[in-house]
């Protein structure tokens, strides 16, 4: 009975044992990412305000000329579990953005400042624009980016992965992509705008190395390094991706705790129902 | 019936309505995010601040109609002769008694701000029609004046006003 | 559903109501007296899981549906609209997407425990193949409802599956742009997809019906496999089952909540997040993993149209399960061999199921094979021959017995 208790824990298991092939990002002969520290992991885990508000910075300085975040409202920067700006603030930022507007009564388009219920705008006017303005590569959309790119986590890692809840493959994989600029290697066959990265699947990324020391001036002493800008604005996307995370962490726990102790209940229910069935414990 | 017996009916009674009662929390708790999801969602009520409407081209004589928070709202700039009718009316004869003053902003009796949906089933009157050249409602023939006050007809009170301020002399913020 | 009645309606109202439409006698037949093998284990409580899992899955749809927007242009922004702007609608959504794995979760511990027990043979062949239909209605809903997010893996999963449809000989190219409403899979896929994906839950609601009702005929099988045949071998289903359902619906809601609340995009994939681009495919094109042994089977075979009827047959087989295992017993408790080539069957599913996530190239198409002979082998050889060459152990005389040891009365434990 043992045996067939561990092989149905087996059966369990690996019945979850869901995308182990996941082709997002994930390459042949492109290293594994290294492991970041992140503030929001875990079954506790919370945004760090100041690095959000960093993040945006990055973001607002150095991402915005060509990535959109077209998924994101200036709103959203005041509402609760985000960067913890207030909703003045927040319509300030939207403030020094032009939104296209209109038709107007004459029936012309015309520009405005934006208000908190507009999305960020796009950079380019659309992606045929994007694509010519970068040379044919089309930088993507920002707003769900750290859920959009994973690498492959192999067994037995993915079955482990269900317990320890690391999720974080796609804002670890955005840091190494970001730092991962280097030279390319004697023979490599580096194609014309393109640039050598060494965790991008192929290498070849259209996308020039975006991060350089002192490029963004941070206000709070923290170090204005590569990996540092690469971790506040991927913590940002992952913010923009999931914006309702810090809710959906603490409503977690809450439901555990009550599906716990109602499956407590239950079981001290049903073993008094079944107390006078005889054979039955 | 011993009274070791009795008292393990009373635990089991316990065990049984502690056990209902955590269930029926669940149930309500589960109701919630169920019912709430039919509320106005982030987008729709940010969508729904205040807008600045600019009075200056209205001619005296136009109503104009702009949209609040998906809702119909008109701007009547309203004439001398329009404005005395409104308020020289014997308030005991109105079926929902309000003076014009209270339907105007102090100062800016010559626009009258009110919500365009007739307080009886939520049609839009017509501007400009009925015995009062106020409002005409098509659906029950609800005739309102050019304050809005419903004179005859089934609507039971007069148009209701949208919270509103001038910002200057010819702009006006809704909401 | 059938007749187990001791129903007595009291109030003069239900006594009137009785005479006119007798649904309280009917549910207190069949979900109150309706008598259960009082040995049933826990395994036994996955169909109402699964009932469980049904009735979520049209909830949270039915409310998804009221911001979801099925339009090619939309789709893809109306589920992110869902996520950041609707009240609660990032645990809606994360509710429907995973309760459909949990779901497949549910009903694979099912069909499985089916097998382990021989729920499918006499008289319960009916119930079974019911059950099958049930599981093939389940995969097209999931199918259909992976595509409506139009993210990446959602359009090209619908070109691929959709595709299956062009190795039918002649008339397969039409067949498909039919079945796509143009040259490709584009917004009339969306829409009509979205339309089934709408309507198959009430269609599985239906023959759920008709799969309860043939069980409250027959009878639910148990872990002896032997009929009751006295009132001592059963308890009436209220209050000892459904407490016990219950009990198993709570922890089984505990590993669900872990999906929803701490990893809910684990069991997806990380190229649905980019919004569907007929321009590119993505590097690897993987099903959901509860369609992957299947997706392992069809990439076995070398011929597009004898890959695309391997599939099907793998599935359709188990409509065939009751008359292919010609053993007179039916738990594999008195099984020895066929208990051990249960596991073997298992494991082989799993296996094909990591190899339906692997790349189509090398060793894992020659391990593919090799598992989908296996699985062929189980019900066409090894499920025939076994009900021949396997000695079984004895049966208890009833299931009273095999629940209190042999003969004596045992005390009550308690």
């Amino acid at each position: 009975m043992t045996l067939q208790r561990s092989l149905l824990a087996l059966v369990l298991a690996a019945g979850f044992a869901a995308p182990f092939a996941m082709p997002a990002g994930a390459a042949e002969g492109a290293p594994e990412p290294p492991r970041q520290s992140w503030s929001f992991s875990g079954p506790f885990g919370k945004f760090d305000r100041a690095q959000l508000q960093r993040g945006f910075k990055v973001y607002k300085e150095v991402c915005a000329n060509c990535h959109s975040l077209s998924l994101v409202s200036f709103r959203n920067l005041a509402e609760p579990g985000g960067p913890g700006y207030t909703p003045a603030q927040a319509a300030a930022v939207a403030a020094e953005y032009k939104v296209q507007d209109g038709p107007n009564d004459a029936g012309e388009m015309f520009e405005r400042p934006g208000r908190p219920a507009d999305r960020f705008p796009k950079p380019f006017p659309n992606d045929n624009a994007a694509r010519a303005a970068n040379g044919g590569a089309l930088p993507p959309d920002l707003s769900v980016m750290a859920k959009a790119r994973t690498y492959e986590r192999g067994f037995p890692r993915f079955i482990i992965d269900i317990f320890t809840q690391y999720q974080e493959q796609g804002p670890d994989y955005l840091v190494a992509l970001m730092t991962g600029y280097e030279d390319a290697p004697q023979g490599f066959n580096l194609p014309a705008g393109t640039h050598y990265n060494k965790y991008f699947p192929g290498h070849a990324i259209g996308m020039p190395n975006p991060l350089n020391e002192g490029q963004v001036t941070y206000d709070d002493g923290s170090p204005t390094t590569p990996l540092q800008y690469a971790r506040d604005v991927t913590a940002f996307m992952m913010w923009t991706a999931e914006p309702h995370m810090e809710a959906r962490k603490r409503i977690g726990f809450q439901v555990m705790i009550f599906l716990i102790v109602f499956a407590g209940l239950m079981y001290f229910t049903k073993k008094k129902v079944w107390s006078d069935v005889h054979g039955h414990a | 019936m011993t009274a070791t017996s009795s008292a393990g009916h009373t635990r089991r009674d316990f065990l049984y309505i502690a056990t209902g009662a955590v269930g029926a929390v669940g149930a309500a708790a589960v109701a919630v995010p169920l019912i709430s999801q039919m509320n106005p969602d982030a987008s729709t009520i940010a969508a729904g601040a205040p807008i600045e409407v600019d009075l200056s081209p209205v001619a005296e004589g136009q109503v104009i109609k702009v949209f609040w928070r998906g809702k119909p709202i008109f701007v009547n700039h309203r004439t001398k002769k329009q404005i005395e009718e409104a308020v020289n009316v014997n308030l005991a004869s109105l079926p929902d008694p309000q003076p014009d003053s209270a339907r105007v902003k102090e100062g800016h009796a010559n626009f009258q701000v009110l919500i365009g949906i007739c307080t009886h089933l939520g049609c839009i009157p017509i501007a400009h029609s009925g015995p009062y050249d106020g409002y005409f409602c098509p659906c029950h023939g609800s005739v309102y004046d050019t304050s809005g006050r419903i004179r005859s007809g089934p609507a039971p009170t007069n148009l209701a006003l949208p919270p509103y301020q001038f910002v200057s002399d010819t702009k006006i913020r809704i909401g | 559903m059938s007749g187990h009645s001791t129903y007595q309606p009291q109030s003069a109202f239900m006594k009137w109501m009785e005479a006119r439409l007798p649904i309280a006698s009917l549910i207190h037949s069949s979900f109150v007296s309706y008598p259960t093998p009082r040995n049933l284990n826990y395994w036994w409580t996955f169909g109402g899981i699964l009932s469980l899992m049904l009735g979520a899955q049209i909830l949270t749809g039915i409310v998804l549906v009221m911001h979801y927007v099925p339009q090619e242009t939309m789709a893809f922004n109306s589920v992110e609209h869902i996520m950041r702007d609707v009240n609660y609608g990032w645990l809606l959504r994360y509710l429907h997407s995973n309760g459909a794995s949990m779901f497949f979760v549910a009903v694979y511990i099912h069909m499985f425990r089916g097998m382990y027990y021989g729920s499918y043979k006499e008289p319960r062949e009916v119930l079974w193949i019911l059950g099958v239909i049930i599981y093939l209605l389940m995969m097209a809903t999931g199918f259909l409802g992976y595509t409506l997010p139009w993210g990446q893996m959602s359009f090209w999963g619908a070109t691929v599956i959709t595709n299956f449809f062009s190795a039918i000989p002649l008339v397969g190219e039409a067949v498909v742009t039919w079945l796509w409403g143009g040259f490709a899979v584009g917004n009339p896929t969306l829409q009509r997809f979205f339309s089934l994906h709408y309507l198959l839950p009430f269609v599985i609601a239906g023959v759920v019906l008709l799969h309860v009702w043939a069980l409250h005929v027959v009878g639910q099988n148990n872990p002896t496999g032997i009929e009751p045949k006295s009132s001592k071998d059963t308890v009436p289903f209220t209050p000892y089952a459904t407490v016990k359902d219950g009990f198993f619906m709570v922890v089984f809601m505990i590993v669900f909540a872990w999906f929803v609340f701490y990893t809910p995009n684990y069991l997806g994939h990380a190229d649905n997040y980019i919004p569907a681009n007929p321009a590119v495919t993505p590097a690897h094109i993987v099903p959901e993993w509860y369609y992957l042994p299947f997706y392992a089977i069809l990439r076995a075979v070398p011929d597009k149209l004898l890959g695309v009827i391997a599939l099907f047959a793998s599935i359709l087989i188990l409509m065939f399960l009751p008359w292919l295992d010609t053993s007179k017993v039916k738990s594999a408790r008195y099984r020895p061999l066929f208990r051990q080539f249960f596991w073997i069957f298992v494991a082989v599913c799993l296996g094909l199921g990591w190899l339906g996530a692997k790349p189509a190239e090398g060793g894992y198409v020659i391990a593919a094979r090799i598992l989908t002979i296996y699985y062929f082998a189980h019900f066409l050889i090894i499920l025939p021959l076994l009900g021949f060459i396997e000695k079984t152990k004895p049966l208890p005389n009833s299931i009273e017995e095999s629940v209190l040891g042999h003969g004596a009365a045992a005390p009550k434990k308690a």
